[in-house]
């Protein structure tokens, strides 16, 4: 399984915006590099990245080989009930990674 | 039988045709230039972009072009009526210009996306985003890369 | 553990070749070279993506390995406790091998003796999870070297290579170190090179690596020959290195260029 880290508050207050850090290790290999002989190293990076909150999506982000290896994406969301976020990373080679958080909003 | 310096000779001719498919063709900027416009074109539909309302934040000089934190942000109410839908970030000189499109709605918040970015050459960072109204608006900026990515590869 | 002995005649006879040293007050660790940005890479662990070798390092701690299937903490506990001050004073001398060992050797020593498992490879995922851990918990504490009788031999082999003309620039380490260090080379200040934050996530390699890693990537710049990974010589350098550091914090797991 991946290894991923995702930062958010345990609680806020309903209508606050929070903040949430993720990262998640992968070499992120481009495509674009050869390998001492001048071959091509194939492209394997993640490709997608989803945030679902009670089960609906808040956010999304598409990734292309610009983004550094293990990608670190910081966006925000506004707690608006209890319950759980979903995070999941897919990408290329059938790449998948997921982790779930909970949230207390009063 | 192959002799050492027939050998040699093919050893070399294959060398020599590798690092000639590895180097850049000579019109490399302007491939690179119409490969951006062609990115822009893709999230706009031709729609003019207007300089504004969005703010790229990036360290001036950088470390190591391999490893560059960037946010990017749009100032918005983002209420269902008004919001950012999304922000589309390019460099100019990579191989391919595209770094992360990030998509937003009322539940965001916040219009703001951080991240971290390969960026292979001293040049031009742009964000494009688009609103709920449809139009589009840019930020670019301008960033000094010492240790490029993409171009030079780590030692062992 | 044996009392470390600091005989001031020792003290003086390392110190009294210093010539060019770096004096104690003026050092500066290379992060303090490095830019904001990266800095604040470092500082924070929601965003340093060594933090994705640390937890996978808490993990392997926890993980039953071996024929004896036996895992860190089950001898160890909680690392918190048991590792803590253990990064800040490695390598450090082992008395059964009679020479000193750094922390992947030690932790490997772990793995083949008290668990029957395999040992590691060099910068491999899991050692480097495993020592970044391991290190982690002397985060903020002073690096601290015996500087004995026992250890002087291997003091003085690190030193002698750090002071020794190499590779086909002919460079030693000390003329880039602390002589010239604060300079510039190719527009990036020279560091003074006290390995105060490994294991690293160095941007250029764009991944975890240990010091043997760095040392060889210097090597490879002066155009030398690079010891092999965990070589006794770099076991010596990293001893020297580390003395050298004496009383700075360990900052790992930090983050370089």
């Amino acid at each position: 399984m991946a290894r991923v880290v995702v930062n958010l508050p345990q609680r806020a207050r309903r209508g606050e915006i929070i903040e949430i850090r993720t990262l998640a290790g992968h070499d992120m290999e481009t495509g674009f590099r050869r390998t001492q002989l001048g071959e091509l190293i194939p492209r394997d990076i993640i490709t997608r990245f989803t945030c679902s909150y009670n089960g609906v999506e808040v956010f999304r982000a598409e990734l292309h080989p610009a983004m550094a290896a293990n990608p670190l994406i910081v966006f925000s969301t506004v707690a608006t009930e209890s319950g759980t976020l979903e995070f999941r990373w897919t990408g290329d080679n059938g790449f998948s990674a997921a982790h779930s958080a909970s949230i207390s909003v009063d | 039988m192959t002799t050492r310096r027939r050998f040699l000779f093919l050893a070399g001719g294959a060398a020599v045709s590798a690092a000639a498919q590895a180097q850049l063709p000579a019109n490399i900027e302007a491939l690179r230039k119409a490969a951006l416009a062609e990115a822009v074109r893709k999230v706009t539909g031709g729609a003019p972009v207007r300089a504004g309302r969005v703010k790229i934040e990036m360290p001036p000089l950088i470390d190591n072009g391999n490893t560059v934190p960037l946010s990017v942000e749009v100032e918005s109410p983002m209420t269902q009526a008004e919001h950012v839908k999304s922000i589309h970030v390019f460099t100019e000189k990579n191989p391919q210009p595209w770094v992360i499109s990030a998509h937003f709605g009322p539940r965001s918040g916040r219009a703001r996306i951080a991240t971290r970015a390969r960026i292979a050459d001293t040049g031009t960072v742009t964000a494009i985003a688009q609103l709920s109204d449809g139009s589009f608006w840019s930020d670019s900026v301008a960033v000094v890369v010492t240790l490029s990515a993409c171009l030079e590869d780590g030692l062992i | 553990m044996s009392a470390r002995v600091l005989p001031w005649c020792l003290l003086l006879a390392l110190a009294a070749s210093a010539r060019a040293e770096i004096p104690l007050a003026e050092r500066r660790s290379g992060y303090q070279d490095m830019g904001h940005a990266t800095r604040a890479m470092q500082d924070d662990d929601a965003v340093n993506p060594a933090t994705l070798w640390v937890l996978e390092g808490e993990s392997l701690w926890r993980r039953k390995a071996g024929a004896a299937a036996r895992a860190c903490a089950d001898c160890h506990g909680a690392a918190q406790e048991s590792m803590r001050g253990v990064a800040a004073r490695h390598p450090a001398f082992d008395a059964s091998a009679g020479a000193p060992l750094n922390l992947e050797q030690r932790i490997n020593r772990c793995r083949v003796e008290r668990q029957q498992a395999k040992p590691l490879a060099y910068e491999s995922r899991e050692l480097l999870a495993l020592s970044t851990f391991v290190a982690r918990q002397s985060r903020g504490l002073p690096i601290e070297i015996e500087s004995s009788e026992r250890t002087r031999p291997f003091l003085e082999a690190g030193r002698a290579t750090f002071r020794r003309r190499q590779g086909q620039l002919n460079l030693a380490c000390a003329q880039c170190h602390d002589e010239r260090a604060g300079r510039r080379l190719a527009g990036v200040a020279i560091p003074q090179g006290h390995p105060t934050g490994y294991p690293i996530y160095r941007l250029q390699w764009q991944t975890m690596g240990s010091l043997h890693r760095r040392l060889r990537n210097c090597m490879a710049g002066i155009r030398a020959e690079p010891y092999a990974l965990g070589s006794q010589e770099f076991v010596a350098l990293e001893m020297y290195l580390m003395w050298r550091a004496r009383g700075m914090p360990l900052e790992t797991p930090g983050v370089r260029p």
